[in-house]
């Protein structure tokens, strides 16, 4: 034991990301948990995998089975590896992350929604229309 | 001066673990200190610099969704050159997945074994961990070594300038994470588990598990949904 273990520690009011919050279940519980994450994280890119060269499901929607699967294995991996909770003790990290997810939405969403909408409103580029002067 | 810091340690705190505090009629001010403003002082070094270090993180990944952005944007693009349905080979991404997904895990098990001070099984796992992430670096490497071979380099298209920009971001970033895990090793064998050594490999912990992170989005946007356009 050193300084740096606050376990069982009233005072210790917040947790930082990563930290495994396994106060009474030990070694044990801690690999358990990893386990549990990699066996789910398998379970899920496995799937995306299979989907991808599957025809199970309709061609368009693959892209989309794919993202929910992708978002599902990011929470995995959340939750898994880097400890982070919906504790009240985890409520730093949760709001970061939050803004962190907003910031990212608003990046790669508007960027594709607002270039598809230009390239719908421009001319095609081959075969047509020289550029006047 | 607020009134937690002119009542420092009172027994408030026994009634109320988590200090949520809400709604005790005093309003702001008075006894609801908000979750993180106890009266215990600042939080510890530990919390403080892992905090810190997930914004960092974050900031990261907010960098990396530009070149997600970009990549989605001109993954049509291909200016008459191969696309990425004819270029990549989805067991070779498979395999990529695998390595850094249980190095992902290998590195969790050498955080469980710094937990219980455990030397040696930490340093299994951080030298599985590099093993498995230098897997994933020559595939990668390999990856792009064929593309360049089959005359799909990046300034042959702007969809191939955003795929070597956005899959070669990440392998920078395990890279720089490889030259990071191998400095931990050497000051966990010399220095031991000393308070700082404990939250540098903590803050590589919440790196190297974002690392994967970053890789799913990728396989994803850019592999699979790339191989069926």
């Amino acid at each position: 034991m050193n300084d740096t273990n606050h376990d069982g520690d009233p005072d210790f009011g917040d947790v930082g990301p990563g930290y495994m919050e396994t106060v009474d279940g030990g070694i044990r519980a801690g690999i358990q948990g990893y386990v549990l994450g990699l066996f789910l994280a398998a379970l899920l890119t496995a799937a995306a995998f299979y989907i991808e060269g599957t025809h199970l499901i309709w061609g368009p929607g693959i892209a989309v089975a794919l993202i929910v699967l992708a978002v599902a294995q990011i929470g995995v991996h959340l939750v898994f590896f880097l400890h982070i909770t919906t504790a009240p003790d985890n409520t730093n990290n949760i709001l970061a992350l939050a803004f962190g997810v907003l910031i990212v939405a608003l990046i790669f969403v508007g960027s594709v929604w607002i270039m598809a909408h230009l390239n719908d409103n421009l001319m095609p580029m081959h075969g047509a229309v020289p550029m006047q002067p | 001066m607020s009134v937690s810091q002119a009542l420092p340690g009172t027994h408030r705190r026994d009634m109320d673990a988590y200090r949520l505090r809400h709604g005790h009629g005093g309003g702001h001010g008075g006894h609801d200190f908000p979750t993180g403003h106890g009266e215990g002082g600042p939080a510890p070094r530990h919390v403080v610099v892992a905090y810190g270090f997930w914004i960092f993180i974050l900031s990261d990944i907010i960098m990396f969704s530009t070149f997600f952005a970009a990549h989605a944007v001109l993954a049509t693009a291909t200016a008459g050159g191969p696309s990425g349905t004819v270029m990549f080979n989805p067991a070779n991404v498979a395999w990529e997945t695998t390595a850094l997904l249980l190095s992902s895990f290998t590195c969790g098990l050498s955080a469980v074994a710094t937990r219980a001070r455990s030397l040696v099984w930490t340093e299994i796992g951080l030298l599985i961990t590099g093993v498995l992430g230098v897997a994933f670096l020559v595939l990668e490497c390999r990856e792009f070594a064929s593309f360049v071979a089959r005359g799909a380099s990046p300034e042959a298209s702007a969809f191939l300038s955003s795929f070597f920009a956005v899959v070669g971001c990440h392998g920078l970033h395990v890279t720089a994470g490889l030259l990071w895990l191998g400095t931990m090793m050497a000051q966990v064998f010399v220095k031991g588990f000393r308070p700082d050594i404990l939250r540098r490999l903590l803050c590589f912990n919440l790196f190297w598990h974002a690392l994967d992170i970053i890789w799913v989005a990728l396989f994803t946007i850019v592999y699979l949904i790339g191989l069926g356009r």
